[in-house]
């Protein structure tokens, strides 16, 4: 899959926040930050069998003193609801980066009621929310929202908007 | 409930306070420091507790399916240091896929013990799966664990102490499915978070 020319600016942003553990379920739309992640010998990436093993993970990372992300499509935020639980009572740091379905293009209407539902779900949770819309913006967000997130001990998720990522193509 | 067949074999009547006493006793004697130690939400926190509460014992009092997650993100943080995940059958099998993401990691310093008394104790005494023919050692073998062993004696879980601490393993304890005294270890979060990086030395942000 060809890069985005944003996706890079975004690994960079998370190498330089400290970040040294990447868990995954994967999504196209992550896909370059999983090959970065996997060629880089000071980061450890572990692909996840389900998104919520990633809250865990970063939590044992931070009580480590390290630093994690966690990535996931919108689908996968559903899985997280209780496991957000563990960060936010035992005041964790928790940044994931959810790339977005279900609302721009969307092809598959499985994707909706999730996509539709992230948001007010994991601000329902006590996740702090950021939202990417444009490639210009989502460097930066990435990077304060890591900041706000390894600062303050609180979980925040950015949510890159399928617009900006591209909705995926089915029929080529 | 009573027509459901309990599969487990009867002669498992370890005492699960005992077990983990024993299997945290003399937690300096482990490769590269003090013992690591997470524990999964229910009996296995008061079991660890009551051995003798220590900082480096993170309790989970919620996050059910959770602790062996938080000991691989532990121990890919601390490679150095070995690091314990002590749960239940329950805790286990809600987060089972952790075994195959765990397998696959490869980490060298990271073992577990499940405590299986095939029900939920914690709730009214349910049969768990692990009593209608689930076999967790088993699924950590087909997962890709090198060892997935099952111990029923006392003996067996005095060579596991020391085995927890030095190799790859994942072992399944039978224990006795009597109830135990209660015994309540600490249980705020983020006092738990604070003392367990403090004793680890890493700096306070």
């Amino acid at each position: 899959m060809t890069a985005l020319p944003w996706q890079d600016g975004v690994y960079a942003a998370l190498k330089k926040a400290g970040v040294r553990q990447v868990g995954y379920v994967p999504d196209a739309g992550h896909s370059r930050l999983i090959e970065q992640a996997h060629a880089d010998p000071e980061v450890t990436a572990v692909v996840l069998t389900t998104e919520e093993e990633g809250i865990a993970m970063a939590a044992g990372c931070h009580l480590g003193g390290s630093r994690a992300v966690l990535l996931m499509q919108s689908s996968g935020v559903g899985n997280c609801i209780n496991m957000l639980s563990l960060p936010i009572h035992c005041r964790m740091p928790l940044l994931t980066l959810v790339t977005m379905r279900g609302e721009w293009g969307e092809f598959n209407p499985w994707q909706v009621p999730m996509g539709s539902a992230t948001g007010p779900v994991l601000s329902a949770a006590g996740v702090h929310i950021r939202r990417a819309e444009r490639a210009d913006e989502v460097v930066d967000m990435v990077a304060a929202s890591a900041q706000l997130a390894f600062d303050s001990a609180i979980p925040v998720a950015v949510l890159l908007s399928q617009r900006m990522i591209g909705a995926k193509v089915w029929v080529k | 409930m009573s027509n459901i067949p309990n599969l487990l074999p009867t002669n498992s009547l370890l005492d699960r306070r005992q077990v983990v006493a024993t299997l945290l006793r003399d937690t300096a004697e482990t490769p590269g420091g003090e013992l690591l130690v997470v524990t999964g939400l229910g009996s296995t926190t008061y079991d660890a507790g009551a051995a003798g509460d220590r900082p480096l014992n993170f309790y989970l009092w919620g996050a059910m399916g959770g602790a062996l997650m938080i000991g691989l993100g532990l121990a890919i943080a601390r490679p150095e240091r070995r690091v314990l995940v002590i749960t239940g059958d329950g805790e286990m099998l809600m987060g089972m896929g952790a075994l195959a993401t765990v397998a696959a990691a490869r980490r060298p310093n990271l073992s577990i013990a499940v405590l299986d008394n095939g029900q939920f104790g914690e709730t009214g005494h349910q049969s768990s799966h692990t009593s209608l023919g689930a076999d967790l050692a088993a699924m950590a073998r087909a997962c890709g664990w090198a060892q997935g062993e099952i111990v029923t004696d006392m003996p067996g879980v005095e060579a596991l102490r020391l085995r927890l601490r030095n190799e790859v393993l994942f072992a399944t304890v039978r224990i006795s499915p009597d109830e135990v005294p209660r015994f309540l270890p600490p249980r705020d979060g983020a006092n738990l978070t604070t003392r367990f990086r403090a004793a680890l030395g890493v700096p306070p942000s």
